[in-house]
């Protein structure tokens, strides 16, 4: 016995647990368990009502930790950890035993297995529950600045939304000016304002407002601090002249863009003349004299070809295996705006599959209406590309949908339909230890609950650098980014999770080994009582528990994983007799 | 009870501790749940935030205590912390293999492999052929203190 008393309450959901385990036989099995001061089952745990018990139970029985076996800690943690922080327990003295996801449902076939599973389950959670200690979140002070870093048009958006809050704003720009891609596109899907029309709009309001400061031809060199309180070296370059300023920031948004994916040469016919990315289309329909010219001939015939650096096959080195997402909606209206000049255009479209996806879908139809021909290519036989004695150009396909013959297209033009592919920006992943993915974008938390979020606190990712994004797309995640700025920054602090890592002084006999462990510098080197031991950094430890394996003398733990805790989960799941 | 003691009259059913990532294989398992797959209730799983804080001792300790083997539910290349997770993860697995043969057990008594946030049916096919080749080797009853 500890002298702990736990409240212990497990959850029918309904049927979705209690269809499956019997959930009073567990609650009979584990409530003589040491330190269990009430163990009880409830219709759902969740519930104002159930939750207000769970109250009344602490108070009344002087409760000093909680376990509550339901659903998976995904979704009801923090729901318990405010109950119980309404009840004057710690939220940290909470366990939540995922009996339903982890139990029930996925033992829907053999209910006295599930319940036997439940039973020793919810013991791994009081033992665990025993060994907790009350922890308090980590308050630090956050500086009401922001940095964003890359001038387009979400990095734009993103910093006007930053000092529409309030805060003050740090723009840097490796350019000379600002806009991105965006600031050379013409007329953009699905309202055909013009790009450089829409940079034009952010840029003039960005240098209007006083709160922001803009700094192009400059690029961040360092980050030191903590969150909330970073420090940002920002060299600029003016000619051969190198300045470089530091400004203290609570937040960086990081909005640095993507690169077009660049064809290799003969890849597709790259190389021959007449054979053009879709950028560079672009810009020829944007700039056309009326009639669509290429080096100053007329072009009656395109044919695009899709999916060119995108989709592809994965036993290539270096693929590009993902859908860069925006080419099929912009080669569709790039071609709806090439037959809008003057002239009888002939467009064909050798596509994988169509991705206009939600409301883009209608320029296809569109498009299609307009003249356009498309063909479904197979994945495994791409299209050919040769350049005729008379001076065009011979794309060679077959099309799946009508009979599959060979199909032979003159082109005065060939475009690929380049792609979005991850810019090389090796020195800011260094600077800002930026998580980077396996397709070389950079990785935020999690794709729905913690979109712009990284793994980095403070540091925060939006537009195409995450991934392939449409400009709408990037501006929304600009203003997500602007959003958890703000709630992190306007309180003036903020709380981290203290679940970190700690050092147990009196065995460290430093050797180093969880520093180079550690890729976040949260681990320090001390002086203790004449002796040299490792500290933990608790504003700059991520929690991941990378040092705990590494220490020789066990020296190390992650608090709310300890070892002693670990191992107290594994005597409860086989503490159970099966009687 | 009656049917308990029909389930022990039956072939062995290894137990299997599962050590997962709150971010991203724990998700993946809870999925299979959600979709009802199934797999055996001899499988229980830790969940911490990263693959690459698992002790060695803590797979013999799991043996010791009666599991019959342990597998690490790693998140592969999507680990949102290290970037050299997977590496990590192997390196740990590797000393657990050791350590176990130090104590006179199979190193095929730890596994890993990448489980990802909606991994469900990935996952549940590792437990059915973990179970498997598990019940072959037996029970790890023998393991010494």
């Amino acid at each position: 016995m500890s002298g702990r008393r736990i409240g212990v309450y497990v959850c029918q959901c309904g049927g979705n647990i209690g269809d499956y385990v019997d959930v009073d036989k567990v609650v009979e099995e584990i409530k003589g368990d040491d330190d269990v001061v009430i163990a009880r089952s409830a219709m759902f745990t969740c519930s104002d009502a159930t939750q207000q018990e769970i109250v009344q139970d602490a108070q009344e029985q002087g409760l000093d930790a909680l376990v509550v076996a339901s659903c998976s800690p995904k979704l009801h943690t923090v729901t318990f950890r405010d109950v119980a922080k309404r009840a004057g327990m710690n939220p940290f003295q909470y366990t939540q035993v995922n009996v339903r996801e982890q139990c029930s449902w996925t033992h829907t076939d053999d209910k006295t297995g599930a319940t036997e599973k439940a039973t020793r389950l919810v013991r791994a959670g009081i033992n665990r529950t025993r060994l907790t200690e009350p922890l308090e979140p980590i308050v630090v002070e956050t500086t009401p600045k922001s940095l964003v870093v890359g001038g387009g048009i979400a990095g734009l958006r993103a910093a006007l939304g930053l000092a529409e809050l309030g805060l003050t704003v740090f723009l840097v720009e490796k350019e000379a000016r600002l806009g991105g891609h965006v600031a050379g596109y013409g007329p953009m899907f699905p309202n055909d304002r013009k790009g450089s029309d829409l940079v034009a709009t952010l840029e003039e309001k960005v240098r209007a407002n006083p709160a922001i400061t803009v700094f192009t031809n400059a690029e961040l060199m360092a980050k030191s601090g903590s969150f909330g309180n970073n420090q940002a070296t920002i060299a600029i370059h003016d000619g051969d002249k190198l300045e470089t300023i530091q400004v203290d920031v609570g937040s960086i948004v990081v909005a640095t863009g993507f690169d077009d994916y660049e064809p290799a040469a003969g890849e597709f016919g790259y190389g021959l003349d007449g054979v053009v990315t879709l950028p560079e289309f672009k810009k020829m329909v944007d700039e056309a004299p009326g009639l669509l010219q290429y080096k100053g001939r007329p072009v009656k015939t395109v044919a695009y070809i899709y999916c060119v650096g995108s989709r592809q096959d994965e036993s290539l080195e270096g693929a590009h295996t993902y859908c860069s997402r925006y080419c099929c909606t912009s080669a569709v209206h790039t071609a709806l705006e090439a037959q809008k000049l003057a002239g009888d255009l002939r467009q064909y479209h050798l596509y994988r599959d169509m991705r206009t996806y939600g409301k883009y879908e209608l320029l296809w139809n569109a498009s299609r209406e307009s003249g356009s021909l498309y063909l479904r290519v197979p994945d495994d036989e791409p299209p050919a590309v040769e350049k005729l004695s008379s001076g065009g150009l011979k794309v060679t396909t077959r099309d799946l949908l009508t009979g599959e013959e060979e199909i032979a297209i003159p082109a005065d033009l060939v475009v690929l339909v380049t792609g979005m592919v991850p810019r090389d920006n090796a020195e800011l992943v260094s600077v800002l230890k930026l998580p980077v993915g396996n397709d070389g974008f950079y990785n935020e938390i999690h794709p729905k609950l913690r979109p712009v979020e990284t793994i980095v606190d403070g540091v925060l990712i939006c537009g195409a650098c995450q991934a392939p994004k449409t400009s709408s797309e990037a501006v929304a995640a600009g203003l997500a980014a602007v959003t958890q700025s703000g709630a992190m920054l306007k309180r003036g602090y903020a709380e981290l999770d203290p679940m970190v890592a700690t050092v147990y002084a009196d065995l460290c006999t430093w050797c180093g080994k969880c520093r180079a462990a550690c890729p976040y510098d949260a681990i320090e080197q001390v002086e203790l009582d004449g002796r040299q031991v490792a500290q933990v950094v608790k504003t700059a430890c991520k929690g991941c528990g990378g040092c705990v394996p590494v220490c020789p003398e066990d020296a190390t733990d992650l608090l709310g994983y300890t070892d002693a805790q670990i191992k107290s989960m594994i005597d409860g799941m086989m503490e159970v007799s099966c009687s | 009870m009656a049917e308990d003691a029909t389930r022990e009259d039956q072939a062995f059913h290894p137990r299997i501790l599962v050590f997962s990532t709150n971010n991203i294989s724990d998700p993946g398992i809870d999925l299979a749940g959600s979709s009802h797959l199934h797999y055996s209730p001899n499988v229980m799983v830790i969940s911490l935030p990263c693959t690459s804080g698992i002790k060695p001792s803590w797979v013999l300790y799991a043996m010791q205590r009666g599991f019959d083997g342990v597998f690490i539910a790693a998140d592969g290349e999507e680990c949102a912390y290290l970037p050299d997770c997977a590496e990590r993860t192997a390196g740990i697995m590797t000393s657990a293999q050791a350590l176990l043969e130090e104590h006179g057990l199979e190193p095929q008594r730890v596994r890993m492999a990448a489980v990802c946030s909606v991994c469900a049916e990935p996952f549940t096919n590792y437990m059915h052929e973990y179970s498997k080749s598990l019940a072959g080797l037996g029970p790890s009853r023998k393991a010494t203190a």
